[in-house]
């Protein structure tokens, strides 16, 4: 349940519920189920609860996922995915009250094969109490050139429902859809490479119906004041990753990935990451990484504009300014049984940890209401992501 | 664009690459290390997704996380 609200808005964070579906729906479908084309993925479940804790907001819940052979050519699978959020990040602390949510998801897919071929197709819904998002994605991949080539194809469509907790008559509109368009290529006996491009249009209602922009206001006694962000109603996005992983001489993996991106809204970023994967002792696996992420601001960012309706478009939203975010992670891994047991062939459990860094060039922090508008410090917060899992071959 | 450039690039030379015959200069039986269980781009699928959602959330880009498929067609 939420807090009463305070006047400007409810949820300036629906930050964390809003946006992230916009990106689930599209993204979830695809990525449990990492098959070769050619070779179906194993019968498997996975239980994981995670958590994350960072710029005052906390985000807990369980995922469940289960992969069934059915047929000797066919796979289903489902997903089980729920966040609980409490929120009381900088926007919610500078413009309204804290608030609790929570947002539930499924996904049930199936994959068939066909010679070298994987068709794949899957159905999601999530749902929370503003916002309702329904996404289908098909897909195919396929084993060429003596299995050293392979080539993954997908479209996904997706449709969203946006509410508003204080005004049921409330309800826009997006939608959305991807192409994909993946290769991977054996280049040594110890390298595998990657290549991925996602192109990403989104039309309709693409604003937080929460959040505001500020505007510079010599009437008010903080010298600012707020007005509802306006945003584009069309958003197309380009996006093209390259990873590499390598087999080095003694029994561990080292990994790379570059992805650039860049999208109509003037949003320009890169990403780098590294990681480490090296068994350590019997049924031990460690696994190190470091990513680095940095991003320009859209066009129409602005910490503080100089006016009201000083322009189409205004937004203040920090996922939109210019900043920097440091992953630092390990993961341990543990398999408590590896020679079968009863119905399993398989087990293990696993702890992950990450640690972030985010750094704001221009997105300040508001909470220092001594500072003159514009010049407040800027943001910055650290987030814990931890997660715990189990999971079984059978 | 330069993404588009690039994409439409490598498509090409997809396109010229499938007219010729391509001699496999890994063969099967080199692929041991390729088919190590640490050799994959994603290990865990459901962790995996929701490290990709975590960024997703908290940052401007978002596509070509990988997971597409994939792998070496060595198992």
């Amino acid at each position: 349940m939420r807090a009463a609200p305070k006047v400007v808005m409810v949820g300036a964070v629906a930050v964390t519920s809003f946006r992230h579906l916009q990106l689930a729906g599209l993204c979830m479908l695809w990525l449990g189920f990492p098959a070769g084309a050619g070779v179906l993925p194993d019968d498997r479940a996975d239980a994981l609860y995670h958590s994350y804790d960072g710029g005052g907001v906390t985000i807990t819940g369980p995922s469940i996922l289960v992969l069934k052979n059915v047929r000797q050519d066919l796979v289903i699978s489902g997903n089980y995915y729920v966040d609980s959020i409490s929120s009381a990040s900088i926007d919610v602390v500078t413009q309204a009250s804290p608030y609790e949510e929570e947002r539930t998801e499924y996904t049930l897919g199936a994959d068939y094969m066909h010679n070298n071929s994987i068709m794949s197709a899957s159905y999601t819904s999530s749902d929370e109490n503003d916002y309702e998002a329904q996404t289908a994605s098909f897909g195919i991949s396929m084993d060429m050139f003596a299995n050293m080539t392979t080539v993954a194809m997908g479209y996904t469509r997706g449709w969203d429902v946006v509410g508003k907790v204080n005004d049921p008559s409330f309800s826009e509109n997006v939608d959305r859809q991807s192409y994909t368009l993946g290769l991977t290529q054996v280049i040594t006996k110890d390298m595998l490479m990657e290549v991925n491009y996602e192109a990403i249009t989104d039309e309709g209602f693409l604003n937080n119906p929460y959040r505001s922009a500020r505007f510079l206001d010599p009437d008010s006694a903080l010298g600012y004041s707020y007005e509802p962000e306006v945003y584009p109603d069309t958003r197309t996005s380009n996006a093209l990753a390259i990873r590499s992983i390598y087999h080095l001489p003694f029994r561990a993996s080292a990994l790379a990935e570059y992805r650039i991106y860049n999208d109509t809204w003037g949003i320009l970023a890169q990403n780098f990451k590294v990681a480490f994967v090296r068994p350590v002792i019997s049924g031990w696996v460690f696994e190190g990484r470091y990513r680095y992420y940095t991003q320009n601001s859209a066009d129409f960012y602005s910490d503080l504009f100089p006016r009201r309706d000083s322009q189409n478009f205004v937004g203040r939203d920090k996922e939109l300014s210019t900043f920097t975010n440091n992953t630092l992670g390990f993961t341990m891994s543990f398999d408590f049984i590896r020679n079968g047991w009863h119905w399993i062939d398989r087990g293990s459990i696993n702890f992950s940890y990450d640690h972030m860094w985010f750094d704001y060039a221009d997105f300040r922090d508001l909470r220092d209401t001594s500072a003159p508008a514009g010049g407040e410090p800027l943001y910055s917060f650290s987030a814990d992501v931890a997660q715990i899992f189990v999971s079984i071959w059978f | 664009m330069l993404i588009r450039r690039i994409v439409i690039l490598v498509g090409m030379l997809l396109v010229l690459t499938a007219c010729s015959s391509v001699e496999p200069w890994v063969k099967p039986y080199e692929r041991a290390n390729l088919a190590d269980e640490i050799m994959q781009f994603q290990r865990d699928p459901v962790s995996a997704t929701y490290m990709i959602h975590v960024y997703g959330a908290r940052e401007g880009a978002r596509g070509a996380e990988g997971g597409h498929g994939g792998g070496c067609g060595c198992n």
